[in-house]
């Protein structure tokens, strides 16, 4: 498996202060994102690999303690979704 | 009187109508069958100022549509404008008057993404449906502008009794364009469409052939695991229970029309209801207090069989539209509920597209010259 992910083309990730979290916009769409999705997707910036991503939420929550089966979990659904691809 | 519902939400989603002037005719059109008498626009200072507005109070979405939203000159200093606000940007055209170089100009002032919509699969019927010669050849072209310019491409079709027998074809016309998403969009009876439904409305046995077919290409997309997604807006005049039109009126969308009156459904203009003007309120106020957009939020202004309803929080007693249409009085349940008194205006509906022999001369197309016949009524 090809491990940097990245967002599609036409997705566009963002805070929106109105809804107090982070949203997913796409044609004619927006999903409001729970905190965990807005932390990960926030990480997704198309040069990150997937161990990279995860390395780095792991130090920003440490308490969380190992988060490679959430992160490849929602990742995997993600691009099952195809808001993402890897590249 | 109904007074301000602090309890709202904000309006996430902003439907910019630039303009009703359009090159084409589609007899389903949703603009105001008068809309000849409603030439007043904003000007470009003005649509800027209720973007801002907008985007301060929440809105993420914006839609550019009307009428054809490329009439406008001001357009790329509109996107552009919306671009730096923040909003999601959807530009909802018939691709006429689009030129490549228009496509490449729009993605540099940060559009996201552009719809098209087609009347039909083959170049004839797209045409008649139209009215225009060089329409389809046009749209073909555009559409493969935007691919091209790597936009994300939405095609849209509205189906009627006309074309609902081309779907197979219509969505192979689709993913030979490279489309993201497709909308197969049933006409829904308001304005033009309204008075053109006999002629529009399939009959139960072509919405179910058409059906079968959507479902069968989905599955074999899934299977290919290909990414384009199909959306099919069944006709709600086949259901027994009404949609909930908007998600809930004024509770996520906002439209602007041309002139600047404030709706929270395009089609909210047929209502004997008077909305709020962004010219002479501000866009906070026109949603928050405006007695129009108070008007049907919540549910204490409910009669009878929804009041009781334990399924008023699901669909909101239909839509305001369709009940004021077919029975008069924009209060009562949507007929298309079997439990309204006036479910059997929807049947009759239904015995009609059985019988229906109407062809596409007899409908009545959207023009000037049309609309003037019926803002003189
Ligand atoms: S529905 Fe047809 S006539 Fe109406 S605005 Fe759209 S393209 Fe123009
Ligand atoms: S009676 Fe009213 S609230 Fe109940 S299902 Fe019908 S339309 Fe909806």
């Amino acid at each position: 498996m090809a491990d940097i992910p990245n967002l599609r083309r036409g997705f566009r990730f963002q805070w929106e202060p109105a809804q107090q979290s982070h949203v997913l916009l796409y044609p004619e769409g927006m999903v409001k994102l729970n905190a965990s999705a807005g932390a990960i997707l926030a990480e997704v910036d198309g040069v990150q690999s997937i161990q990279e991503i995860i390395a780095s939420l792991e130090s920003k929550f440490p308490e969380a303690g190992s988060l490679s089966g959430d992160v490849e979990q929602f990742l995997a659904d993600a691009a099952n979704q195809h808001w993402i691809e890897w590249l | 009187m109904r007074c301000s519902d602090a309890s709202a939400g904000p309006p996430l989603w902003l439907l910019a109508e630039l303009t009703y002037r359009c090159p084409l005719q589609c007899p389903y059109c949703s603009n105001p069958l008068d809309y000849a008498d409603r030439e007043q626009e904003l000007s470009t200072e003005q649509w800027l100022d209720v973007l801002r507005q907008g985007r301060a109070m929440g809105a993420a979405q914006l839609g550019f549509s009307g009428g054809e939203p490329l009439v406008r000159q001001d357009l790329p200093e509109l996107i552009a404008g919306a671009r730096e606000l923040g909003y999601y940007t959807n530009l909802i055209t018939s691709g006429l008057g689009l030129t490549e170089a228009k496509v490449q100009a729009f993605a540099e002032a940060g559009l996201d993404h552009i719809q098209v919509s087609f009347q039909a699969s083959d170049p004839e019927l797209n045409n008649a449906v139209a009215g225009s010669k060089k329409a389809f050849e046009q749209k073909l072209a555009m559409a493969r502008a935007v691919k091209e310019a790597g936009y994300p491409m939405v095609l849209n079709f509205v189906i009627h009794r006309h074309n609902i027998h081309q779907m197979s074809d219509i969505l192979t016309l689709c993913e030979s364009l490279g489309a993201d998403y497709v909308e197969l969009a049933t006409c829904q009876y308001y304005g033009w469409a309204f008075a053109n439904r006999e002629g529009l409305m399939p009959s139960r046995g072509q919405l179910e052939t058409a059906e079968a077919t959507v479902n069968h290409f989905r599955d074999d997309l899934r299977e290919r695991d290909h990414p384009m997604k199909v959306i099919f807006v069944t006709p709600d005049y086949y259901e027994e229970r009404p949609k909930a039109c908007m998600n809930g009126w004024g509770s996520l969308f906002l439209t602007v029309a041309p002139d600047g009156t404030a709706l929270p459904c395009h089609s909210a203009r047929l209502l004997p209801i008077e909305f709020p003007n962004v010219k002479s309120m501000s866009l906070e106020e026109i949603w928050y207090q405006s007695p129009g957009f108070n008007h049907y939020r919540g549910d204490s202004w409910m009669p009878e069989p929804c009041r009781s309803c334990d399924e008023k929080d699901k669909d909101f007693g239909g839509c305001r539209c369709q009940a004021y249409l077919l029975t008069g009085d924009a209060d009562n349940a949507d007929p298309v509920c079997g439990k309204s008194p006036h479910h059997d205006r929807i049947l009759a509906a239904r015995t009609a597209a059985e019988h229906a022999t109407a062809g596409l001369d007899d409908l009545v197309y959207r023009n000037t010259k049309n609309s003037r016949v019926f803002f003189r009524k």
